[in-house]
This record gives C-alpha cells, structure tokens and sequence, in this order.
C-alpha cells in the first residue's frame, strides 16, 4: 500500500503546482510533528489553552430511559466549542515551526474558520478564511466571531457558493501563496497527507476516551459511534481503537430530509467511487463525474465527499456507516438538551439519533460511547426554524 | 518506436521557424452549435493543436473565466460521450490535432481503458489532465500510450530540477508549461523567473515545450519566444469569443 493511500482510497490528485508544497508538508509531517519538542509544545497549548482532557460524562437520565450505558465524550467543552481547535492548533503550530507567516482555511458553517481563526490568533500568524457566499449570509454570527478574531473573510461566489466551492477557492489561493502560506484543512479529506495529519491530530479524542473509559471502567467500551460529513471527530475519536476489534465503530452520516431523491450528505451509504480535492473516495455525483450538491440540517456534515480512511474502514468493515435523517437528529437534539442539560450541536445530534435507535437492541450492561463533538448554541436559528 | 502526431507537428513548425498556435475552448461553448462553428473556424485559421477542454464541476486549476465557461457547458449538458461522439462524426473535417484537457474525476468516471479507446476512435491525440501530477499518473499513461494517446504533462514555476528530470522520463506529446504560480486566466505582465526556469526546462525535455496560463497577446511572449515551441490560450479566447462572437481577428493577432 502507497503511503498516500488507504487501501484504494487517497492519494494525492492535484495540480502540478501543488506538488512542492504537499511535499513540503510530508516532510514536515514526518519530521516535525513527531518530535519531542512540538508533541511537547502541542500537548501544553491542548491542555492550558485548549482545557484538555475533555471530560466523559455518564448520561445518568438517558441511560436509565435506553436500557443501556450511554456515555458522551464531551469536546463542546473545548474550546471555541467543538473538536475543531485540536486541528487546527496543531497545523497552526507546525506552521510556525515550518517558518511560514500565513494560514489560509476553508469554512463551510464557520466552526473550522473560526476554530482556524483562533488558533492564527494565538500564535501570531496571519488568516485568511474562504467561505460560500451562501454560508456567509447562513452564518452570520460565525462571520464576525472570525472578523473578532482578526481573521479575513473571503465570500466565494462561484458554483453552489458553499463548502465544496470554499475548498476550491483555498486551494488556488495556496497555488499563488505556498511560499509562505500554509493551507489549514478542517477535515480528514484533500490530498495526502492532509487526512493523515488531521487524524493525527484529532486521534487526541479516542485516547483520552480509551484511557479514561478503563479507569472509570476497568474495560473498553463496547461501541463508538460518531458523525461523519468529512469525518475529522469520527477519525478523531475511531483511530485509538481500530486496533480493538471488539469495540464496534460506527459513523452516522446525515441522510437529510429523508425524503426519496432528496439532496443529502450520506457519501459513504449512497455515493460512488470518484476523485474530488485531490482525494479519491467515495463522491456524490453524477454518472457524468459532476459533483452533485449535498444537504443537511446539520451545516458542518454538508460536505459530497468523505475522508479516504473512512471509505477504507468502511470497505474493510472495520467500522459500519448508517445514516439519519434531519427530522432524527433534531429529535435527539432536543432529547439530550432536556434530559441531560446539554445542548448538542447539530452535528453530534446524528450520531446521538443512532444510539438512540439501539433502545431495546443490546444489553443492559452494554457500553456506548457517542463523540459529542461540538456545542448547540450556534444551531439555535436552525432548530427554530425547523420547529417552530 | 515512431514519432507521434504531435510530436511530428512541433518539428515540423520548428523548421518553418513558426510556434504551435494551441486554442483551448471547453466543450460545447458557447452552445453546442456556435460550439462548432467556432472549432472550424479555428481550424481555419491557423490553429495547430486544438485543447477541447471537458467540463467539470469543481475545476480547481482554473480561474474565474474558464471556471464559468465550464459551468455554462454542464448548464447546456455538456458531457465527455457528448465531445467524443461529435468529434468522432467531425473529425475528418478538421486539419489540427485535437487534445482533451480536464479533471481526473469525469475521466475516471468514463473508465480510463474506455477513455483511451474512445478517444482514439475520436481521433483524440492526447490527454492534458489538470489535477493527475507524476506520482498519481503511471497507470494511466500505459494505459493511454496502448492507444497511441500521449499523456502531457504539466510542469510549472515551482517544479524543481529533480522533478523536472522525473518528468523528462515519461512525458509524451509535449510539455504543458504553466507560465504563472496560478489559475488559468489572462494576466498583464508574466512573471520575472519565467525566462530562467524556461531556459532550464528546454535543456532537461527532449520533449517540446508549450506556454500556457495567462497568455494574453503577442508582446507578452516576445522575450520568451526563443524557448518555447507552442503558446496556450484559453481565457483570453474566452474572452474574445463572449465579445465579439467570432474568432478571426483573435487569430489574426497572432499570425
């Protein structure tokens, strides 16, 4: 297996021109990131910045009502609220230590921009951030949060001015900028060796699960379930435990109104094989190749494309990929507010849905651990939209 | 092994002490009519190697201009069997070699074995893929260069001298030069460095060289001529042909 690959799934399908600056950064990623120094560096800024490690909270009410265990790995209470800021806290600093000045990321709904943004904040580099037009407008407040911040919103007015074309974008501003711009990607998905190095970077998330679960415990947990749109929390909080075969893994993709031939996100349950920034994995397209507009009433799982690990583990059925409607995750939504006082973002409120849906299935010992991996607060205006 | 077409033309323009003249014009633009027109008119006046390009959503290596050019195809329906079946009916009434250019995923979703034959029967003489750098390639080009497809390459500002040699080994056809640390699109000046790392290209490739990305006018490739064996244009194109409907005095230009 190529280094840039995960079985099939990978590789690096880009411009000739965005060679030199991906092999800056493998080399950077070999060289760097597992060094003494910047784990060192990157561990202090997670713990005394970042508020790591991230609590695992036993749902005592929801539990009692399922007939199982159900635990949450609480990354809403990182900070900026949500998994985002591991990422980027670690590509910004191996920026810093690569000698370049500036970051330039994408934003879909604006968590990865304004997790992006802070992190350029805290250690002195430059931001620009590109976001769709669409999303602009959707997610206003997020917008001035990364203008807080001292970040640079770029509005993207091409295509379906939303994620997919945001990627375009930073992707041709890193083209004329690579000297001495680093390209901050949010997710376990572009070229190599971006959906090894996000992982890497979030696999934070199922070692301190993993750990705290055996104290709490003395055992592993029995299943670990996630949401995917790109897939960096899913990654994030799968890798420690891939090697544990007995601990289920499932992702939860947003299958969105439900509705036959509706626009959805569900990538790995629905697509098809196919190449999109610089990855190959499964798409959402037509039979032409064209890339087909995704949905959810989840913006950050809005996204046709899904990590080239997750297509692996999905093909090697390590892990399992189920999908849930928006109707299903609004519901738990509002099941997790009212019987635990958390409110879930959107996001994490899929893979809530699924565990959910494991009432009367497993066990009443029986284990579950669901990656909450962002806060709900920003979800408000959707939520009452859709409810009210 | 022979000399393939395109590279039989190159020589044979060299020796008339002449460049390459290479339009670049998405399939089915402006319609699938005027579309063409266009293409024979080309053809006409004096295109050597026509670079019809396949449209595709997400066209990373292109700016602004080509980016909606291709939007506007797949608007019209523009498809990759649409380009081969028309060009299979008309190509014995063109003169120039014909070269696709496009993204990975509409290729791959064709199948590239399927891609090769088709093009072939198309008289397709060669396959300009944005986003298919050296490491990604190999496959594909055996496959390709089965039926005498020339897979070409693109190289750029930033293509070190290492890489430049790895490419020296495979490419075929000619070598695509992207002239600017950039997307597509017409630029007022081209870079400074331009001129030593063209100088540096022509004595690693045996293979010709093509100049293409930002290209505007006659004047801008003056002191660079010397090194380069053909000249890409495909924004400014666009941009004559949304004005003035026509490409003949585009041509003339640059007789």
């Amino acid at each position: 297996m190529k280094k840039s690959y995960f079985g099939e799934f990978g590789g690096q399908f880009v411009p000739e021109l965005l060679m030199p600056p991906l092999i800056e950064l493998e080399e950077a990623y070999e060289q760097i990131v597992g060094s003494t120094e910047f784990k060192e560096e990157f561990n202090n800024i997670l713990k005394d910045y970042v508020g790591r490690p991230t609590p695992l909270t036993f749902c005592k009410n929801l539990s009692k009502e399922l007939g199982f265990n159900l635990w949450l790995k609480r990354e809403d209470l990182a900070h900026t609220g949500a998994h985002k800021i591991n990422n980027t806290i670690g590509q910004a600093l191996l920026t810093k230590y690569m000698g370049k000045k500036n970051l330039v990321a994408e934003t879909g709904a604006g968590q990865h921009g304004v997790a992006t943004a802070t992190a350029a904040a805290l250690l002195g580099l430059k931001c620009i951030v590109f976001m769709g037009a669409k999303d602009v407008k959707r997610q206003a407040p997020n917008v001035k949060r990364m203008e807080l911040l001292g970040a640079e919103v770029r509005p993207v007015y091409s295509s379906t001015q939303t994620l997919k074309d945001a990627i375009n974008e930073a992707l041709r501003y890193w083209i004329s900028h690579q000297k001495d711009t680093h390209y901050c990607l949010g997710s376990v998905v572009g070229p190599h060796p971006f959906p090894s190095l996000v992982r890497d970077f979030q696999a934070v998330i199922g070692k301190e699960v993993k750990q705290e679960f055996l104290k709490k415990n003395n055992k592993l947990p029995d299943h670990i379930i996630a949401c995917v749109g790109g897939g960096s929390n899913a990654m994030g909080i799968f890798y420690e435990f891939i090697k544990h075969k007995e601990v289920k893994l499932t992702g939860v993709e947003a299958a969105g109104t439900g509705t036959p031939n509706c626009y959805h996100s569900a990538t790995l349950n629905k697509g098809s094989l196919g190449i999109l920034h610089g990855t190959k994995t499964y798409l959402l397209q037509t039979n032409e190749g064209q890339i087909l507009p995704s949905h959810s009433v989840a913006p950050g799982l809005d996204y046709p494309g899904v990590g080239p690990e997750h297509a692996y583990l999905k093909d090697t059925k390590r892990a399992e990929y189920k999908s849930v409607n928006d109707d299903q995750a609004l519901y738990a939504f509002r099941l997790l507010s009212e019987k635990e006082g958390i409110i879930p973002a959107l996001e994490s409120s899929h893979a809530l849905a699924w565990a959910l849906s494991l009432k009367n299935k497993v066990p009443s010992d029986y284990n579950v651990v669901v990656n909450l991996s962002g806060r709900g607060d920003k979800d408000l205006n959707i939520v009452f939209g859709n409810i009210e | 092994m022979s000399v393939n077409s395109l590279e039989a033309l190159f020589i044979q323009k060299r020796q008339l002490g002449k460049k390459c003249l290479i339009p670049f014009l998405p399939g089915g633009y402006p319609d699938k009519k005027k579309f063409w027109e266009l293409l024979f008119s080309m053809d006409r006046c004096g295109a050597d190697i026509i670079e019809i390009g396949v449209p595709f959503s997400d066209p990373v290596a292109d700016g602004p201009v080509v980016e909606k050019a291709s939007n506007i195809c797949l608007e019209n329906n523009i498809s990759l069997s649409w380009i081969l079946d028309e060009l299979k009916s008309n190509r014995d009434k063109l003169n120039s070699e014909i070269v696709l250019m496009g993204y990975c995923n509409p290729f791959f979703k064709y199948g590239w074995e399927k891609l090769a034959k088709d093009a072939k029967k198309a008289g397709v003489s060669g396959i300009i893929v944005a986003d298919l750098p050296l490491e990604e390639s190999m496959d594909i080009r055996t496959l390709l260069t089965e039926h005498h497809i020339s897979l070409i390459y693109l190289i750029g500002l930033n293509t070190s001298l290492h890489r430049m040699e790895k490419y020296a080994k495979v490419a075929q056809g000619f070598v695509y030069f992207v002239s600017v640390l950039g997307t597509t699109g017409a630029r007022d000046n081209l870079p400074k460095e331009l001129q030593d790392k063209l100088i540096e290209a022509k004595k690693i490739f045996p293979k010709p060289l093509a100049i293409g990305f930002g290209i505007k006018s006659p004047s801008q490739t003056k002191e660079i001529e010397q090194w380069v064996d053909g000249i890409v244009f495909g924004s400014s194109l666009i941009e004559h042909i949304d004005r003035y409907k026509e490409v003949e005095t585009f041509f003339n230009n640059w007789k």
